[in-house]
Formats: C-alpha cells, sequence, structure tokens
C-alpha cells in the first residue's frame, strides 16, 4: 500500500485552484488564437483579442481570469493501492479549496439555494471520485461557473429519436442560451448511462483538451458536425454575430437501458479552466 | 473599429447618439448591483423607503467582483448574466436609472422599458474581468456589505471598452449580428 497523507492532498488542491483560475491553459488560448483568424465579424475579433490581452493581464497582475472562481469541482482518481493517511479525503479537498480561494483572492460563489447566504469559503467543493488500478492519486480541478452551468440540461429522449434527436437538443441549448453562457462556448456532451451518469458523463467531457477528437470515428464525426452546425447558428463571441459560437464539442457515451436514450448538454464558457496533478 | 467616448452621468443627448453594435469607451462612476441588491431596493421602494443611492442619469453594473488583493483597487471584475434582473429593472428604469452594463439578453419588458424611458444597455465582455478591472481606478462600497461580493459598490471606471447592446431606439446588437451571421 503506498501512504499519502492529507497534507500533501490539502496543499496540492490549493495550489490547482489558485493557478486554474489565473492562468488559462495554452490549450485554450491557442483555440482562441486560431478563432481570431477563423472569425468572420469585426466585432467578433475585437472579443477574442481582448479574451487573449485578459488572460496576459490575469497573468501579468496575478488576478483571477474571471471574477467567476466557480464552484470548485473536484475529479479525482485514487488508485486501489493508496492510503489516505492523517484523515479524511472529502475533508481533505475541501481544507484545500478553503484554504485556496482564501489566498489567491477568489470570489467565494457558493450559497444556500434558498436563503442565499454565502457559506464564505467556496466550500463545500464537489467531488467526483473514481476507484482505479495502481497507486497513484489524480486530482483535476476545474473551477466552474455559474453562467455556462445554467444553461446545462439532462433529456430522455426516445430511443427512435437517435442520433439526430442528440443534434437537434445539443443545438436547442446553445440557441437558448444564445449570448448568455459567454460564447464562444465549449460543449460537453453526455450520452447514455442513466439519467445521473449521462450528466456526469458532459462534465467529463469537458475536461478533453480542444481538438482531440473521440477515439470512436462515429463519435468524432458527429462531434464536428455539431461543431459547424453550432457554428452556423451567427451567435458568435460573446452573442454579437459572428462564426465562432464553440470552440469545440467533446463527447463521452455509455451503454444504456434498452428503453432509455439519455443525454446531457453540459456549456463551458470560454474561460476554460483545467488544472490536474498526479500524486 | 471605430470607438465613441462618453461620459456619466448619461443624458438624453448622449443616449440619442448611441447605437447597437457601437464599441465605447466609458469614463465617470457606476454603480454595482446583481440578484440580491436588486431585490433589495425593489422591497425598498414597495416599503415607501428611498433607495442606497440616487439612480437618476447613473449606470448599474451586474458585476460581483473578486476580492480585491493587497494594493489593487479590485479583483476581477466582469459581468454576469443579465437577464436575471430583468424582473426589477423597468421599475429602476422609470425612476431615472439610464444605464446597464452586463451580458446576455434582455427581456421584451426591458427592451420596452428602454425605449419608453430612453436608456440603453451595454455589454462588458463576459470572461474579462481582468481587463476590465484594468479601467476600474476607484471603489468604494455604498451599501448591503452583509452581501460580500453582492454588495453595491460605487466604482470610478476610465475608458472601460463596453458595446451598445440595446439603444433607444429598440435595436437589439444580439438579434441584428446572429441575423447577419448566420449561415
Amino acid at each position: 500500500m503506498r501512504q499519502i497523507h492529507v497534507d500533501t492532498i490539502i496543499s496540492a488542491v490549493e495550489t490547482l485552484f489558485i493557478e486554474a483560475n489565473i492562468y488559462l491553459s495554452q490549450n485554450v488560448l491557442n483555440a482562441i488564437q486560431n478563432a481570431i483568424e477563423k472569425e468572420e465579424s469585426p466585432q467578433g475579433k475585437e472579443i477574442l483579442r481582448e479574451l487573449i490581452r485578459n488572460a496576459e493581464i490575469a497573468g501579468k497582475e496575478q488576478l483571477p481570469v474571471c471574477q467567476d472562481t466557480g464552484l470548485a469541482v473536484t475529479f479525482i482518481e485514487i488508485g486501489q493501492d493508496v492510503h489516505i493517511t492523517g484523515g479524511n479525503l472529502s475533508d481533505a479537498v475541501s481544507e484545500g479549496v478553503r484554504r485556496g480561494y482564501q489566498k489567491g483572492y477568489l470570489r467565494k460563489s457558493c450559497c444556500h439555494p434558498f436563503t442565499r447566504k454565502n457559506t464564505a469559503d467556496n466550500t463545500p467543493p464537489i467531488i467526483h471520485t473514481k476507484i482505479i488500478p495502481g497507486d497513484v492519486l489524480r486530482i483535476t480541478a476545474m473551477p466552474k461557473g455559474g453562467g455556462s452551468e445554467n444553461y446545462g440540461e439532462v433529456r430522455m429522449l426516445i430511443p427512435a429519436e437517435g442520433k439526430e434527436g442528440v443534434k437537434s437538443f445539443v443545438l436547442d441549448m446553445v440557441k437558448k442560451g444564445g449570448p448568455n453562457p459567454c460564447p464562444p462556448i465549449i460543449v460537453g456532451i453526455g450520452i447514455g448511462g442513466n439519467l445521473e451518469t449521462s450528466a456526469i458523463l458532459a462534465k467529463e467531457a469537458l475536461i478533453v483538451p480542444l481538438g482531440v477528437r473521440n477515439d470512436d470515428p462515429e463519435l468524432a464525426e458527429l462531434e464536428l458536425e455539431i461543431l459547424d452546425e453550432i457554428n452556423r447558428t451567427g451567435i458568435g463571441p460573446q452573442g454579437y454575430g459572428g462564426t465562432v459560437t464553440a470552440l469545440d464539442v467533446h463527447i463521452k457515451m455509455l451503454p444504456c437501458h434498452i428503453a432509455s436514450l439519455p443525454v446531457a448538454v453540459n456549456m463551458q464558457c470560454h474561460v476554460h479552466r483545467i488544472r490536474e496533478i498526479v500524486l | 473599429m471605430e470607438i465613441k467616448r462618453i461620459k456619466t452621468p448619461l443624458d438624453d443627448a448622449v443616449i440619442k447618439k448611441l447605437r447597437a453594435g457601437e464599441k465605447v469607451l466609458l469614463t465617470g462612476f457606476i454603480y454595482t448591483a446583481r440578484d440580491t441588491a436588486h431585490k433589495r431596493f425593489i422591497d425598498a421602494l414597495g416599503k415607501g423607503e428611498t433607495l442606497p443611492f440616487d439612480v437618476t442619469n447613473q449606470i448599474i453594473y451586474y458585476c460581483g467582483p473578486s476580492p480585491a488583493p493587497p494594493g489593487k483597487v479590485i479583483g476581477s471584475a466582469g459581468p454576469t448574466t443579465s437577464s436575471r434582473m430583468d424582473l426589477y429593472t423597468p421599475q429602476l428604469l422609470l425612476l431615472g436609472l439610464k444605464g446597464m452594463i452586463g451580458k446576455g439578453k434582455r427581456s421584451t419588458e426591458v427592451k420596452e422599458a428602454l425605449k419608453r424611458y430612453r436608456a440603453v444597455y451595454f455589454g462588458a465582455t463576459g470572461g474579462a474581468g481582468a481587463l476590465i478591472s484594468q479601467s476600474i481606478v476607484s471603489s468604494e462600497i455604498v451599501a448591503y456589505e452583509d452581501l460580500g461580493p453582492e454588495a453595491v459598490v460605487k466604482l470610478g471606471v476610465k475608458d472601460m471598452p463596453l458595446f451598445v447592446i440595446n439603444d433607444m431606439y429598440g435595436n437589439d446588437l444580439y438579434e441584428t449580428g446572429m441575423e447577419h451571421y448566420r449561415k
């Protein structure tokens, strides 16, 4: 059994959330840079250039790229030969989030659903865990803003609706959101499983780097078809009109019940923040 | 692209010249308010109380900034989604509010009120909070400090980059822009 002390996890989580919020990844910056070339609208180009300048300023001034530093979403893969010592995993992740949001001057955006009273330290985080073979612990931090998250949905399609049903659902959601989820967006689509797994698949789909296609050729093609249709809507950067509405579309799929076709859409804004560490 | 420079307080002469799709640089003072602050404004008005600041000819910015690090005026300070404030907006426009800054579509009622009361809705770039913070030169809490990032704050701004989304003539950049580039 490999031992990993909670202190290691706490400090890793703290650093991941601070860095994710201040530095956009090169993968995302490249996608925005490429979008400047592709975009036909002058306003759209201007917005995309603002996004590049924004990222430069955030790094230089050590400010969050966006003031909505999100709910603290974490994906944790735990090797089955890992033993966590000195405390428990959930408390360690929470403590890392608490410290990171305090130390990094990140906005605390977590509140009671009805009274709207802020929890004041951005906890509790959202923790998705998976047991994997081996003796490593992989932590992926994805601070997720509210503006894009509000345009997600799970729909239980009729199996007969098939691929076309999936496409029209996704397009409906993109058009419904319009400028609100901060385009250019990234769309995560979860297909199959059941109600809750489709939603988690949609979020996991957002972790796939921009420009990387699904291993399954049929899904890879579907990703590109949906991306193309989204970019024909005319919504454009910030919804001011243009030819780049989405930077990419990713699909994750699992088998489902013979009576069902669950589909989930999870929208992500261009401030696509992901940081990962393997302990 | 051509850029117009405008100043607060906004008067009709300035508003008349603004058209949807134009880029403007705003200088002067604006007030942040988002969900809960708006609810409190309307509750106060319902009870016959006055608002924490006089909205006449002023601009409200839908923004909950991140905390200011030491030595800085403010943290990251981009817009939040405006539609959540739609229910409250016409009443504030009736009182003389002349502009709002946010992101995303407004309701038909808000767009009608913009025409009726001669006011304007500006878009700031969502997700460009670090860039926008560079145009904020002062920050002072006006009300509802207990709301943390949702408190009402008076911001001094210099050349804040904005686009006109809805002008007083009923034009809507979201509609015309999308129509133009749809394929």
